[in-house]
């Protein structure tokens, strides 16, 4: 097995964000945040429930990227439904961001002032639902400054202390379990739930991941490195899930 | 007995009226009744709010300068994520915006289906939304909350009426009962209820009787209680995908989005597909395109 490259590594902390989870909707929007998804379903988290990309859940481990492969329906799931189950709140979704403060308040709706935005972008899509409802997790294919900036031009997804301004109750679904970036991994388990740096990914400095960051970082003494993918897990990426190497279109090896 | 509501895209398009709030149903650029947008594109209405989970509906309407506010969660041509013509529309403030969360229009429209003023939820709650726009506000639940106190405050998300509202189904008997074939109904049915008045297009008229010969009764989900006219519009989705009938025109949908780059390509795109006679002049050619 040839050595794990930086896209396998992302994959790998992508799947750890969904360990303990049990039989809970896991959600990944993206390229890597679906086969890190996978890759915890096929290894520690085998019961997590997970989507076709579109209305079905899907019971087998469906490659990615692969046109017309086979799915095995284990319910039906179309919009209407997905509302019904993360108002719920057995869902762990991961999404992207255009912007993110050290709180981890999110905007991916617009650029600029709101009422007339320099670039428009999605919109509030689900964020305001999904963050105040469930788990949510994070996956920026680019860690820069433009991106992690002191203030978001717009608040999509609730950051804490957005949350805490709601109270322990209008909160209490509320939570933002890791980031991860083509960097590093970060979480929020500092004592105000500032976003703190939790390990760089091998080959990656601290000051790198400072410099990258247009805030600062909660940064405990010392810094663990991000793991490395097993023999088995390397395998199943490059062999089951993601054969045809669409990974390496959203972060470069 | 099954009353007869054909009619045609212009007979449609001839009950509408300048400042209308108009519901299009389908989801980015999924099984949306084009038709209908076409004729309204050829029509000369306008000041319109477009409620719609948006696609290339609002993108068009947009360019071409018939909508005064539109209300959405996302406006997508899925395989292209941003909708080029409505950024346009966006960032020069040609149209007002109501942005909401997925699950929060989902809500508006389901309160409008069953006449009360708002539904409540947690979507909204410590973001922006409610900041900029300000006529969305919360309320505390009346009863208890979680921790025996004062009951929860949640945001009352309003009823979305609609005038009128715009849906394509895959199947339809001429009384309006429609059958959606493909994966999913999106909010279609909520759109429906949630208008003073319902015009579905669809791929087939067929015999009542025939409903449920190419799907079970369980996608039969628009009732004619629902429907005012019903259109008969084969292709009618082009260029949004209508699955299982067809796919998306991926090729057109691109050649659109294109226009955005320019005003003269724009024109030239709206003088060769929109400026046309009708929708079956409209099929002929972009039939003649390959």
């Amino acid at each position: 097995m040839t050595e794990a490259t930086r896209d396998e590594v992302c994959v790998v902390a992508v799947a750890e964000c969904f360990r303990g989870d049990g039989e809970l909707l896991c959600n990944p929007i993206g390229v890597i945040p679906m086969i890190g998804g996978r890759l915890a379903r096929e290894t520690f988290e085998p019961y997590l429930v997970m989507t076709d990309g579109y209305a079905m859940f899907a019971a087998n481990a469906m490659p990615v990227g692969v046109p017309g492969a086979d799915v095995v329906v284990e319910a039906w799931n179309p919009y209407p439904q997905m509302f019904s189950v993360l108002w719920n709140g057995k869902r762990h979704v991961m999404m992207g961001a255009s912007q993110m403060d050290r709180y981890g308040n999110q905007n991916f709706a617009c650029i600029g002032d709101w009422h007339k935005p320099k670039a428009q972008l999605l919109g509030f899509r689900g964020a305001p639902g999904n963050t105040i409802n469930h788990t949510t997790s994070y996956f920026i294919p680019n860690h820069s400054p433009k991106l992690f900036v002191d203030h978001v031009d717009v608040v999509c997804g609730v950051g804490y202390d957005r949350a805490a301004e709601l109270g322990p109750v209008g909160s209490r679904f509320h939570e933002i379990r890791r980031v991860v970036t083509n960097l590093a991994t970060m979480d929020f388990d500092s004592p105000d739930h500032r976003m703190r740096l939790r390990s760089v990914h091998p080959g990656v400095e601290v000051d790198q991941v400072v410099e990258a960051t247009g805030f600062e970082l909660v940064i405990d003494d010392t810094v663990t490195e991000t793991r490395l993918p097993t023999d088995d897990e390397l395998r199943l990426i490059r062999d089951v899930i993601d054969p045809n190497d669409t990974r390496k279109s959203e972060v470069r090896g | 007995m099954i009353p007869d509501k054909r009619m045609t895209e212009e007979d449609v398009v001839a009950t509408l009226a300048d400042g209308m709030t108009i519901g299009i149903g389908g989801w980015a650029s999924r099984r949306k009744p084009m038709s209908l947008v076409r004729a309204i594109l050829r029509s000369p209405l306008k000041d319109l709010t477009i409620v719609s989970y948006g696609g290339p509906d609002i993108g068009l309407l947009c360019a071409a300068g018939k909508v005064r506010k539109a209300v959405y969660g996302f406006v997508s041509l899925d395989t292209i994520p941003l909708e080029p013509h409505f950024r346009i529309a966006r960032q020069s403030g040609t149209v007002e915006a109501m942005e909401l969360d997925e699950g929060m229009m989902l809500l508006g429209l389901q309160a409008a289906a069953w006449r009360v003023p708002f539904l409540p939820t947690r979507a909204g709650l410590g973001t922006d939304l409610l900041r900029v726009m300000p006529d969305i506000v919360t309320i505390r639940s009346p009863y208890p909350g979680p921790d025996g106190g004062m009951g929860e405050e949640l945001v009352a998300m309003p009823a979305i009426e609609l005038d009128v509202a715009l849906i394509h189904m895959n199947r339809a008997d001429q009384g309006g009962n429609g059958q959606f074939l493909g994966p999913d109904l999106y909010m279609d049915d909520l759109m429906a209820m949630a208008a003073d008045r319902t015009y579905l297009s669809t791929e087939r008229i067929v015999a009542t009787e025939d409903l449920t010969a190419e799907g079970s009764f369980h996608t039969l989900r628009i009732s004619r209680l629902m429907v005012t006219g019903v259109i008969e519009a084969p292709n009618g989705a082009h260029f949004t995908e209508c699955l299982p009938d067809y796919g998306r025109d991926e090729a057109f949908q691109k050649e659109y989005a294109a226009t955005a780059s320019s005003p003269e390509l724009w024109a030239a795109f709206k003088e060769k597909y929109l400026d046309v006679a009708d929708e079956a002049e409209y099929q002929r050619v972009i039939g003649a395109r390959s």
